[in-house]
């Protein structure tokens, strides 16, 4: 199944419009580089901390969305502190933090469906050299075959498990990416097969 | 209700399907032949998913000039590749989307559709989520949802247990729309109207699904 | 661009995704993953071609932006374009891209070595053109400090493009999809 990162709950921060958060993240990714300095840092960490708490987010939240770039933030500070100084390293490390938390403030408030929806229903009106209904079909085959494929993967790897395989990733792709091949021009031709142009 | 004349696939250099005429008007054909005679190429052709090198397909009239794929309905043997869509009831409503009908068409064809086969229980689950006999199942509903006149089905009881086979069988004996199933269970053809028997590319024998699954196994006994 | 590209697209977007299953590998530097997913990178140009190959990545990462936890380790969201490392996940567009482009060049003399020259063009040095000077503009530091933090990454880069290379080669005598760019050669 296809989970997405979505919290659930009730809050102001849940119910506003998937493309309000998104424009306000860009507003605010934006101007954290063009004002550069502690106070656009600190103004924009209020922001994002007094949104955690509206949508009753904890710590938790924060630091499940910060442990994957906690090493590579500590060596970065590592770097700034030895050219420069603890004021600025920690600045450019506060800034990184502000800009995760900011970006998981809005991935776990909306449903991944809620953004597919909007972006559905925006491209109604987008110009007609955007392939629309190409589009439509693509992210829909992708979250129908994500579960298939894992299938597939698993198959696999369960086979060459059984030849001693299971450790050489050539001889699980090469079958895995031919059956997918397979699998794909088997399910184009029962999309022409169902649909009349 | 179809025609094929001198009908001929050829892919890379390699003749498929030779010279076959044929005209078929039988509610009920059955197609047999051992793996690689043919059978999935000629059973393509119904529909128009595989193009004839040489020769033509047709419906009879008045329906000569029209698409294929306006009338005849296609079930894969796997239905993983035949469902598209992630949900049951968007999976139906694909093919109906090319028809412009409103939204409340749409709606009342799915339920009919599924009210039909008894699966009305399926219409939000996931299609990941399905057994192998409830995924044919609906692979079926949403080729019939567009009421086709006829339907051509390759193998599609392969992948399915005894219970299933027999469940499926049952749906598709109850059809009003015209069958053409390609199997390798010679028990579901007894009481076909006819029956063709492929062989390297060309038709060897066409009648009576008794003299004509007979004569398909004594050929086997070698 | 028909319906067959849209599904090649699609499930090879797909088959990125469940690339994450193979538990990523930890070296001394967290931080920028190792994982089985930028092997799904190469794959992707190598047996798709430059714009399939670099459209399957376009949806992948828009998914993945969307909220889905479809990087290894669960990771997902906008966040992770927004971390230092960002760059390395829009360079895999480009590197797909690159690595299909130069695959479909090469394609009536692709052998294994080609293929591994290719995917080592644009899976390891191209990608990694774009990720460390990103990581020293939005970190402030200097590129060559940038790409010395980075350095414990590219043997296991190499790795991943001599197994791509060897399934691309394989895959091209099976099931081949890419029609080759090259208009001088000859057809054989
Ligand atoms: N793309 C292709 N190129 C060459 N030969 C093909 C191709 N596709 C199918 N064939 C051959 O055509 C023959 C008939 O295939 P098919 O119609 O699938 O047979 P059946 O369904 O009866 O098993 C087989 O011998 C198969 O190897
Ligand atoms: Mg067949």
């Amino acid at each position: 199944m296809l989970t997405d990162l979505y919290v659930f709950a009730d809050s102001p921060v849940h119910r506003a419009r998937p493309v309000v958060k998104i424009a306000a993240l860009v507003v605010l990714c934006t101007s954290l580089f063009v004002f550069e300095g502690w106070i656009a840092v600190t103004v924009a960490g209020v922001l994002v901390f007094a949104g955690f708490a509206l949508a009753g987010l904890g710590p938790r939240h924060a630091i499940v969305s910060l442990r994957p770039a906690l090493w590579i933030l500590a060596a970065i500070f590592a770097v700034q502190l030895y050219m420069t100084d603890v004021v600025f390293a920690g600045f450019i490390v506060a800034r990184f933090v502000v800009l995760i938390l900011a970006a998981a403030l809005v991935t776990l408030t909306t449903r991944t469906s809620e953004f597919v929806d909007g972006i559905l229903s925006a491209l109604r009106f987008a110009p007609s050299w955007v392939p629309k209904a190409q589009i439509a079909l693509a992210v829909s085959l992708f979250l129908r075959f994500v579960p298939l494929v894992r299938t597939a993967l698993d198959d696999v790897r369960e086979a060459q498990r059984a030849r001693g395989l299971d450790r050489n990733l050539k001889a699980i792709l090469v079958p895995l990416v031919v059956r997918i091949l397979k699998t794909a021009d088997e399910v184009s031709q029962a999309i022409y097969a169902r649909s009349f142009d | 209700m179809i025609a094929f004349t001198d009908v001929s696939v050829e892919k890379n250099g390699v003749a498929i399907l030779g010279g076959i005429t044929v005209h078929l008007k039988e509610r009920r054909v059955g197609i047999i032949g051992r793996n690689g005679s043919g059978k999935s190429t000629f059973a393509r052709l119904f529909n128009g998913i595989e193009k004839p090198t040489s020769g033509r397909v047709a419906l009879d009239a008045p329906h000569e000039r029209e698409a294929l794929r306006r009338h005849v309905g296609f079930v894969f043997q796997n239905p993983d590749n035949q469902i598209v869509y992630p949900i049951v009831s968007e999976d139906l409503a694909f093919g109906l989307k090319n028809l412009k009908l409103s939204a409340r068409e749409t709606q009342a064809r799915i339920e009919a559709v599924l009210e039909r086969f008894d699966l009305t229980h399926l219409r939000d689950r996931f299609t990941h989520q399905l057994s192998g006999g409830e995924k044919q199942m609906i692979a079926l509903a949403g080729v019939l949802v567009m009421r086709p006149r006829m339907i051509v089905l390759d193998e599609p009881t392969t992948l399915l247990d005894l219970w299933n086979k027999r469940k499926f069988m049952t749906a598709i004996d109850a059809l009003d729309e015209h069958v053409v199933l390609v199997s390798h269970d010679l028990d579901l053809l007894a009481d076909f109207d006819r029956v063709l028997h492929i062989e390297d590319g060309t038709i060897v024998a066409d009648g009576d699904p008794a003299t004509v699954v007979a004569g398909y196994v004594a050929s086997a006994r070698c | 661009m028909d319906t067959r590209d849209v599904v090649f697209i699609a499930l090879f977007a797909a088959i990125v995704a469940a690339l994450a299953v193979f538990p990523p590998i930890t070296l001394p530097v967290v931080g920028v993953p190792v994982t089985a997913q930028s092997l799904g990178v190469m794959l992707a140009g190598g047996v798709l071609g430059a714009a399939r190959g670099g459209l399957a990545l376009v949806l992948f990462l828009a998914l993945v932006a969307l909220g889905l936890p479809l990087l290894a380790g669960g990771r997902g969201g906008f966040g992770v374009f927004l971390g230092p490392s960002g760059g390395f996940l829009v360079g895999w567009i480009v590197a797909a891209f690159a690595i299909g482009f130069l695959t479909e060049l090469f394609w009536n003399r692709l052998n294994y070595v080609v293929a591994l020259a290719i995917c080592v063009a644009g899976g390891v040095v191209l990608l990694y053109a774009i990720g460390v000077p990103w990581i020293a503009a939005v970190a402030k530091i200097p590129v060559g400090t940038a790409l010395t933090g980075s350095l414990p990454f590219i043997p296991g880069d190499i790795v991943k493009a001599l197994v791509a290379a060897g399934v691309i080669v394989t895959v091209k005598r099976s099931y081949p999809i890419i029609t080759p760019r090259s208009r001088t050669q000859k057809q054989t």
